[in-house]
């Protein structure tokens, strides 16, 4: 990986998403979103990384991303996700939901709908109505999934004003993150550490299936699905710790690998890569998880700064014999056959890493210290 | 303020000898009276460059600023425009191009380079007494500035623009090997003439004055005084600090002035909505009062959402500051708790290690089951896992919790000596006690044994306990009316036991076989 760039927007990051390319384009992602948190006045701001300009070697200003449009947002901006071409949706810590439409255009951001009171706190001891943090965000058009710190999950679906559905109470605790499972199902992490399977098909409001680890019970903050195998399944912890399930099998995770020293904030998958993994944590480093079996490659990862070490994945699998020719590198037990190589993609530590996206061979996070890392050659 | 920090980097830090002193002094003021740039790039950018109306503006301004080579040649422009002053340019050229300039890598001495400066002084002179360039006035003027005619000068006071610009020029043309220590007479000399004696010093002025005068307490007063925020003095004091150079001028409260600067700029930074997260880094480098104001200030962060009260959470963590993270849970737990969170009130009360507040809300659990006949919550209970050691309320929860789950998997013997257990263990809460007893009625009524003799002694015993241990209070009607509803349960009770132990007493006292 050969550039990564950094620019400073004087306001800390908390999401940033790369907006997914028409199927068929063969050009990678040119634009992303980013949503700011922990200012007076949050904005959601639309950027631009493609080759504006000259292409000779004229330094700075070949791959700096450039300042589209924006709007303002009311609270932070805890989640966000592009609901299709034009339009995000933002999760705030008041409790609202916003679809915002980009307008191509004249390059202008405006808001296309909204629920306000997705989430908020009932309670013998809160006033009537309470606002709740919305902490996770995920669509699949034309239906948005919204989870908050009241333990509620909102089922939207675009263009109704009230919520399909809604599951009071799906959890005492806070729920950090979901996830599509099937489109039916989905999964929820919370704060003691457990995984949840919802059905909508299903009329209660009870869980289809539960998972978690027996030991430490540590809050789970984000999850993400294997794109092309949808029974395994990462989660990132407060420890830092990286876990990788198989949800057709047991309660247990297949992998616990010990990762980051603070809270691992986001773990992505690499959408058509899937041996590859990503993750981005509280301790400011952004970790690439490289779980390919060609091993004379690897020794040419190297690159600047960064560190290059080489792991090898403690796995307490409960499951004996599990057929080889179906199971993805994740799932592997053999600790002496794969090694997974991890390489750490930021050049210094700085503050917190919120958030990361990949698109193809696009990279782009955000951080505390206001900056944005964006690369364009992943793979190189 | 980079132009305070440079000349404090210039004479402070540097602390540049006589000769590159002045090198440095004009890389200052080049660097910071930019103008002449853009007028140049105006005038050069034009079709005729001498006949531009800027033209002579710009030569000034390039020999003010010791550009002399680039006032060479804009000269001979003027050279080529009109022949007629050829001659004179050429001159004047040739005089630039001799003036001697203490150059970085040479090994001349400071008498030398005083000795030709000199030398040159006076044929500059001797040219201007000549009246060589008499028939232009421009070129008489710019050969005047060369010999550091104050007059020259100060009649350039609109190309000069301030005061330090003209006291480099000044220095340039008349004295170039000035020393530091005499740096002071000079600026303050300069100020007087350039503002004369209409108007009064602005604070910038004052600051720069006392720079040259080498007083950096001084210095750092003024720009404390001077501007709105800690962030320059802060810095400033830091780089000096680091330098060594505050120990040696001591002043009463002598080396703690940077930390006092630090801790000012970073209570500052605290007091805005998002730059919290950079003062957590300031007040790590104050060595002495850091780590107290760290944590007075932490704990007074407004926590909007869980993530930042995770951040919060981790700085202190990172910095072994218990009492904070327990205070601030404790905060959150509560929160949780008024809005009916239990699960997450139950995560923090873990994170903090606090057994007390996991106790309440297990007693809040109890309570709810007390209420409505049946646990909220099930997911959180049935998974608690080792959390259950936190607090003896949350074991007996989770324990109380298995009996259910047992009773309800119909395996009634484990069942029953888990409910003895948890009540001769003394974990349960005496106020619970009556509950359990009354769950162990329709274990007493099954068809078939369960409790054996001993186990139904223990139950005897335990109802005596409770019975006689109930002290008298409260008002006569509802203790009459309570104590009737007790009285009924108790008898139930004393009398399914009986029955129970009779019936123990005959199963175990007739063994089948031996």
């Amino acid at each position: 990986m050969e550039e990564i760039y950094a620019k400073f927007v004087s306001q800390k990051i908390s999401k940033t998403r790369w907006r997914p390319v028409p199927s068929g384009s063969l050009q990678p992602a040119e634009t992303f979103a980013t949503g700011s948190w922990d200012n007076e006045e949050n904005r959601v701001l639309l950027w631009s990384t493609g080759d504006l300009g000259n292409l000779d070697s004229d330094g700075g200003f070949e791959g700096d991303h450039q300042l589209l449009c924006g709007i303002r947002h009311h609270g932070d901006v805890m989640d966000l996700q592009f609901f299709d071409q034009e339009r995000i949706v933002a999760a705030s810590s008041t409790g609202c939901v916003t679809v915002f439409l980009h307008h191509p255009n004249n390059q202008t951001l405006s808001v296309s709908q909204q629920w306000t009171t997705a989430h908020f706190h009932t309670g013998p001891g809160s006033p009537s109505c309470s606002t709740a943090p919305c902490t996770g965000v995920v669509c699949n058009s034309p239906e948005i999934v919204t989870v908050g710190e009241d333990g509620r999950i909102n089922l939207f679906r675009v263009d109704h004003k009230e919520a399909v559905r809604t599951i009071d109470n799906a959890d005492s605790s806070t729920l950090h993150a979901v996830t599509f499972l099937r489109t039916p199902e989905i999964l929820t992490v919370n704060s003691i550490g457990q995984l949840k399977i919802w059905d909508f098909r299903q009329q209660g409001n009870e869980p289809s299936q539960i998972l978690s680890l027996t030991g430490d019970r540590v809050p789970l903050h984000c999850v993400d699905r294997h794109p092309n195998q949808q029974h395994v399944v990462a989660t990132g912890g407060q420890d830092g710790m990286l876990s990788i399930w198989d949800v057709r099998q047991g309660t247990m995770p297949v992998s616990l690998l010990k990762a980051h020293e603070a809270e691992m904030w986001e773990v992505h998958f690499h959408p058509s890569n899937p041996d590859h993994l990503f993750t981005c944590s509280e301790d400011g480093s952004l970790w690439h998880w490289d779980a390919s079996t060609d091993v004379p490659e690897k020794s040419s990862l190297f690159h600047q700064g960064g560190r290059n070490s080489t792991f090898l994945s403690h796995s307490i699998s409960n499951q004996a014999n599990v057929h080889q020719s179906l199971i993805s590198s994740w799932l592997s037990t053999d600790p002496g056959r794969d090694r997974i190589e991890i390489t750490s993609l930021l050049p210094n530590r700085t503050l917190s890493v919120n958030s990361l996206d990949v698109l193809g061979p696009c990279l782009v996070c955000g951080t505390d210290s206001e900056a944005i890392y964006v690369t364009r050659q992943l793979f190189s | 303020m980079e132009l305070i920090w440079n000349l404090c980097e210039i004479l402070f830090i540097e602390v540049a000898p006589a000769g590159p002193l002045l090198l440095l002094l004009l890389d200052w003021v080049r660097l910071h009276v930019c103008e002449v740039d853009s007028i140049l790039a105006d005038v050069l950018g034009s079709e005729n460059p001498s006949k531009h109306e800027s033209f002579w503006d710009s030569v000034t301004r390039l020999v003010l600023q010791g550009r002399l080579d680039e006032a060479r040649q804009m000269l001979s422009k003027e050279a080529d425009a009109s022949p007629t002053s050829a001659g004179m340019c050429r001159i004047l050229g040739d005089l630039m191009r001799t003036m001697p300039v203490l150059s970085p890598g040479n090994t001349q001495t400071l008498t030398e380079l005083e000795l030709k400066w000199q030398h040159w002084h006076e044929e500059c002179e001797r040219h201007l007494q000549d009246g060589t360039f008499v028939s232009s006035p421009h070129l008489e003027s710019l050969c005047k500035i060369m010999l550091g005619d104050e007059a020259a000068l100060l009649e350039q006071k609109n190309l000069l623009s301030n005061w330090y610009h003209f006291l480099v020029t000044r220095l340039l043309y008349s004295h170039p090997t000035v020393k530091p220590i005499d740096l002071h007479f000079y600026a303050q000399s300069s100020l007087d003439l350039f503002l004369g004696a209409k108007s009064r010093p602005e604070p910038l002025d004052n600051i720069l004055m006392a720079a040259f005068e080498f007083d950096i307490h001084q210095v750092i007063k003024e720009c404390s005084i001077a501007f709105s925020n800690w962030w320059f003095v802060a810095h400033l004091t830091d780089l000096l600090d680091h330098c060594k150079l505050l120990q040696s001028h001591n002043l009463y409260f002598g080396s703690n002035m940077r930390e006092f600067l630090l801790l000012e700029y970073a209570s500052g930074l605290f007091s805005h909505h998002s730059l919290w997260q950079l003062g957590v880094d300031y007040f790590d480098y104050c060595p002495e009062l850091g780590r107290v104001s760290l944590e007075l200030h932490i704990e007074r962060i407004p926590l909007s959402t869980e993530q930042k009260a995770l951040k919060v959470l981790r700085i202190c963590e990172q910095r072994q500051m218990t009492e904070q993270v327990r205070s601030i849970c404790k905060i959150l737990a509560m929160k949780a708790v008024r809005n009916n969170r239990l699960g997450s009130a139950l995560s923090w009360s873990i994170r903090a290690k606090d057994a007390a507040f996991a106790t309440l809300v297990s007693d809040r659990f109890l309570m709810d089951y007390c209420e409505r006949g049946c646990f909220s919550d099930l997911d959180l209970i049935d998974n608690l896992g080792p959390a259950m050691m936190l607090s003896d309320r949350l074991t007996f929860l989770g324990k109380y919790r298995e009996f259910h789950r047992l009773y309800g998997d119909k395996r009634f013997v484990d069942a029953a000596s888990l409910l003895l257990s948890l009540m001769t263990s003394q974990i349960a809460p005496r106020s619970f006690w009556m509950t359990l007893l009354t769950d162990a009625l329709p274990l007493l009524e099954q068809k078939q044994v369960i409790f054996s003799a001993e186990q139904t002694y223990e139950l005897l015993r335990c109802l005596e306990d409770l019975t006689s241990g109930r002290p008298e209070q409260g008002e006569p009607d509802q203790q009459l009316q309570d104590d009737d509803i007790e009285a009924t349960k108790v008898e139930m009770l004393r009398l399914s036991l009986a029955r129970n132990l009779a019936r123990a007493i005959i199963k175990e006292g007739s063994l089948e076989g031996s």
